[in-house]
């Protein structure tokens, strides 16, 4: 079955200039962010930790919109399965976070986490050597996702598993790590997951220079991952993942591999969400087999379908909106929330089918 | 010591009584020594068990629930009887032991049914040589088969202490063919006993194993199929709106959820009348039923319409409808978990014959509750008008259209159908499970698969996908626990859509490319 998509080609001409100009914009923006952070309470520019803490959440969260938007807005493969390969590469970053933790746990113990003195474990598990090196945890928050994208995505395109069926299926994969991390032998803190991480790379968690910090290695992978993506979605290895996107079989009987094409972007765009999970974990201090939800994954997506799937512009867009909007909503009015991204889902899949970006355009409306 | 003391007790009372009220005499005699320490309590509550006297049996059954009573000069109360500060007759563990085989003993001549396959169970648990004759007597008596059965293997177990040889080995064969996990706990102590008899023993031991292994069989085949047809109900509205519209409706669980608040809403409203809370169950099924069928009408009218051939964004927007109708539940009812109330004809458990498996009754109902709407739901596509005109719009929209047939409202039609089926299974799930607002989360995936499992577009499929999903499950969770197996039905089916994309019962010939 060939889905008919309605993702946006990407706006041209002065829409183009305009889009790019305002991207260029916020990006500056928030760079200049942790910098005004650091100016006296009563300045006028001063901008709180809370501001600062948010918006470095957001960052990762772009990334993991942008990772969503380049295997469905380009490829057209709607995985909802992105939130599970978020939550490994945050549970990778975790694991180095609580092997640092070291001797200054509740128990004390000098290599053992909390939960596994807690639970009676003799010694730490295979799988967990390693983790106590930054590079190799960071590497695996790639890694990991990266193999399970890999086994499920061959497993799936290989058979031509599309359009909703492939949905459904990523949908239960993020279900049974969901129920799989919920237990306590695996290994991985059972229902509370990791927390109370003290430092990292030598500097303590929760101060302003840690966020800062990782306010920036954010902000630096966001725009990476853009450039990365600017440079596939430009170059002919992207115009074939439109075609697939668009007509998967005639892209097939023109001669293309159409399962490596989407096998590489899948496990790459796997890759970019485990990375935004790595980065997400520090800065909110804690990781748990909460984020393997459906519900997480399938949030993520309308991030990009509002935005405005196909351009990458509308992907940061819909995950900084939703967002904002998100913090703001659950805040003054949380049980409103549920009512409204409920709303958005329904809005956006009738009225928006392009997304906001799609607004800017109203020119190339007819395609 | 004591003993003498009771003997001697017995000949006051024939001494200073004639010999026609000898018997009653004793008997009084024998329960005011009731009164008397924990070694001469155990002695006559022994001495009680063997007279066989019906009026030992309240005495004795008062004194094990602390109920019997003695005056501060120490003559015992008989039951029923108000005496001004007495107080209760304290008894020890031994004598708790005499007194569960004496009212065992006294219980197997009672005229109760009940209490005789009661006192069969205590005398089998008791066991002691002395109960053989008793045994044989009321076994000679006995006409009702389940007591009979009960009263046999207590006399096996009786004898199996005793000391013939021959009669040892009928009874160990006897208990080797009960199946009973009290007689193999039975079987593997007297082993040492009877080292002689160690092949005997071992071979009755082996049947009992082989017994319970057949009914563990038989009860995970249960459960098996009791999950089966849970999932077989949550997944056969699916089977519809998806397998045959084509629509991925991803707020089916939310009109499962909407079933059982309609079954707890419609016991509420019965509560003011008592007869009729018995039968709001089956009064919620169409309730139910309706309710999830106007609301999958209104969401096919409203929204999903406009999004034919646009299943991606279907999924999302009916992800968003669910995530809507969830909170609306949330707000109107509380988070908190619902109380839908069994009627009595659902409660208990039953034990199936010849392999003796318990099943739970209100399983039982809905495994056949599953099957009913199933039955109903190919009837009506097969058999009816409305069925007719929803295979002839699934096969070709447009010539359907020619013929006169309204496809738009047969499209609502069968939506509303499916979703309707959703609140049935909700009536079937509030027995079972938790009525909270997400109910419908847990069950959505699973029908998913079941459906692709079963083949898209196949009914059948969907039968057997549920039943066999059920039971592999059930299979594999005392090895893998239930979280682990519930992963590995996943990642098998995974696999199996390797094999068969298309699922069990692919649709061949044309009806594949529609």
């Amino acid at each position: 079955m060939s889905a008919t998509t309605l993702a946006a080609a990407p706006p041209v001409g002065r829409a183009r200039v305009t889009l790019r100009l305002v991207l260029a914009g916020a990006i500056l923006l928030l760079a200049l962010l942790p910098a005004l952070n650091r100016l006296p309470a009563d300045a006028a520019l001063h901008v709180s930790d809370f501001t600062i803490a948010v918006t470095g959440k957001w960052i990762t969260y772009a990334i993991l919109a942008l990772s969503i938007d380049l295997a469905w807005g380009y490829a057209g493969i709607l995985s909802l399965g992105h939130g599970a390969f978020f939550a490994l590469g945050g549970y990778a970053i975790g694991m180095h976070l609580m092997r640092l933790i070291g001797p200054r746990g509740v128990y004390g113990h000098p290599v053992l986490p909390d939960f596994m003195v807690f639970l009676g474990w003799p010694e730490l598990p295979w799988y967990w050597w390693g983790f106590g090196h930054f590079p190799f945890a960071l590497l695996m928050a790639l890694f990991v996702p990266g193999l399970l994208a890999l086994v499920v995505g061959w497993l799936a395109f290989r058979s031509r598993i599309t359009g909703v069926y492939l949905s459904i299926l990523t949908q239960a994969m993020t279900y049974a790590l969901m129920l799989a991390f919920f237990r306590n032998d695996m290994g991985f803190g059972g229902n509370n997951g990791f927390t109370d991480f003290k430092e990292l790379l030598g500097m303590p968690l929760n101060t302003a220079n840690a966020r800062a910090v990782l306010f920036y290695a954010s902000l630096a992978a966001l725009l990476g991952c853009l450039w990365l993506c600017a440079r596939i979605t430009a170059s002919k290895l992207g115009r074939v993942l439109v075609a697939i996107r668009d007509a998967e079989s005639r892209t097939r009987f023109l001669g293309y591999d159409v399962t490596q094409h989407k096998l590489f972007v899948f496990v790459l765009s796997a890759m970019m969400a485990g990375l935004a999970g790595a980065l997400y974990v520090p800065q909110v201090g804690i990781i748990n087999p909460g984020e393997f939800s459906p519900g997480n994954s399938i949030e993520a997506v309308v991030w990009v379908a509002v935005g405005g799937r196909g351009t990458l512009a509308g992907a940061l867009l819909g995950a900084f909106s939703v967002n904002a909007l998100k913090t703001w909503l659950t805040t003054v009015a949380p049980e409103y929330w549920l009512f409204v991204l409920g709303g958005i889902f329904v809005a956006v899949t009738l009225f928006l089918p392009r997304g906001l970006v799609g607004l800017l355009d109203r020119k190339g409306t007819g395609r | 010591m004591k003993r003498h003391i009771i003997g001697f007790l017995l000949l006051l009372a024939l001494a200073t009584t004639g010999p026609a009220r000898a018997q009653q005499d004793a008997f009084a005699a024998l329960v005011s020594a009731l009164a008397g320490g924990f070694a001469q309590q155990a002695e006559v509550v022994e001495r009680l068990g063997a007279s066989g006297d019906p009026r030992a049996l309240p005495i004795l059954r008062a004194l094990s629930e602390g109920r019997l009573q003695k005056r501060p000069d120490g003559s015992v109360v008989t039951p029923g009887e108000e005496a001004a500060g007495a107080e209760a007759i304290r008894i020890n563990n031994r004598v708790r032991q005499a007194l569960r085989g004496a009212l065992g003993r006294l219980q197997i001549v009672s005229p109760d049914p009940a209490e005789r396959l009661a006192a069969a169970e205590a005398v089998f648990r008791s066991r002691s040589a002395e109960n053989v004759p008793l045994l044989e007597a009321a076994l000679a008596r006995e006409a009702v088969p389940r007591i009979r059965a009960q009263m046999e293997l207590a006399l096996a177990a009786s004898r199996l202490v005793a000391t013939d040889e021959s009669l040892k080995r009928a009874a160990i064969a006897r208990l080797g063919g009960s199946g009973s996990t009290d007689a193999r706990a039975l079987l593997l102590e007297a082993r040492a006993a009877n080292p002689a008899l160690l092949s005997d023993i071992e071979a009755a031991i082996a049947a009992i194993d082989r017994q319970l292994a057949i009914r563990r069989a038989g009860e995970t085949l249960f459960q098996g199929l009791s999950l089966g047809s849970v999932l077989l109900l949550a997944a056969l509205g699916l089977a519809v709106t998806f397998g045959v519209m084509g629509v991925i409706n991803m707020a089916h669980g939310e009109f499962v959820m909407l079933g059982a608040y309609t079954t707890f809403v419609v016991q509420e409203l019965c509560r003011g009348i008592p007869w009729l809370l018995a039968w709001s169950l089956p009064l919620a099924i169409p309730a139910a039923f309706l309710v999830a069928a106007l609301a999958g009408a209104a969401l096919e009218r409203g929204l999903i319409r406009h999004l034919y051939g646009r299943p991606l964004e279907t999924l999302l927007m009916t992800f968003g409808v669910g995530m809507i109708l969830q909170q609306a539940v949330r707000v109107a009812f509380g988070a908190q978990n619902r109380e839908v109330l069994s009627p009595s004809w659902m409660q208990g458990t039953l034990t199936l014959p010849w392999i003796g498996v318990p099943v739970t009754q209100n399983r039982l109902w809905i495994i056949v509750f599953g099957l009913l709407v199933f039955a109903l739901v190919v009837a009506a596509i097969r058999f009816t008008r409305f069925g007719l005109e929803m295979r002839a719009v699934v096969q070709n929209r447009r010539i359907a259209a020619t013929m006169g047939i309204r496809t738009g409202r047969v499209d609502a039609l069968t939506f509303a159908f499916g979703s309707g089926i959703a609140g049935m299974a909700g009536v079937a799930l509030s027995q079972i499970d938790n009525v909270s607002p997400n109910l419908g989360t847990g069950y959505i995936i699973d029908s998913f698969m079941v459906v692709v499992f079963g083949g898209v577009g196949s009914l059948a499929g969907t039968l057997v996908g549920a039943f066999t999903l059920g039971v592999v499950n059930k299979v594999l969770e005392p090895w893998a626990g239930a979280v682990l197996a519930k992963v590995a039905v996943l990642v098998a089916l995974m696999l199996f859509i390797q094999r068969r994309p298309r699922g069990l019962f692919a649709l061949k010939g044309r009806a594949a490319e529609a």
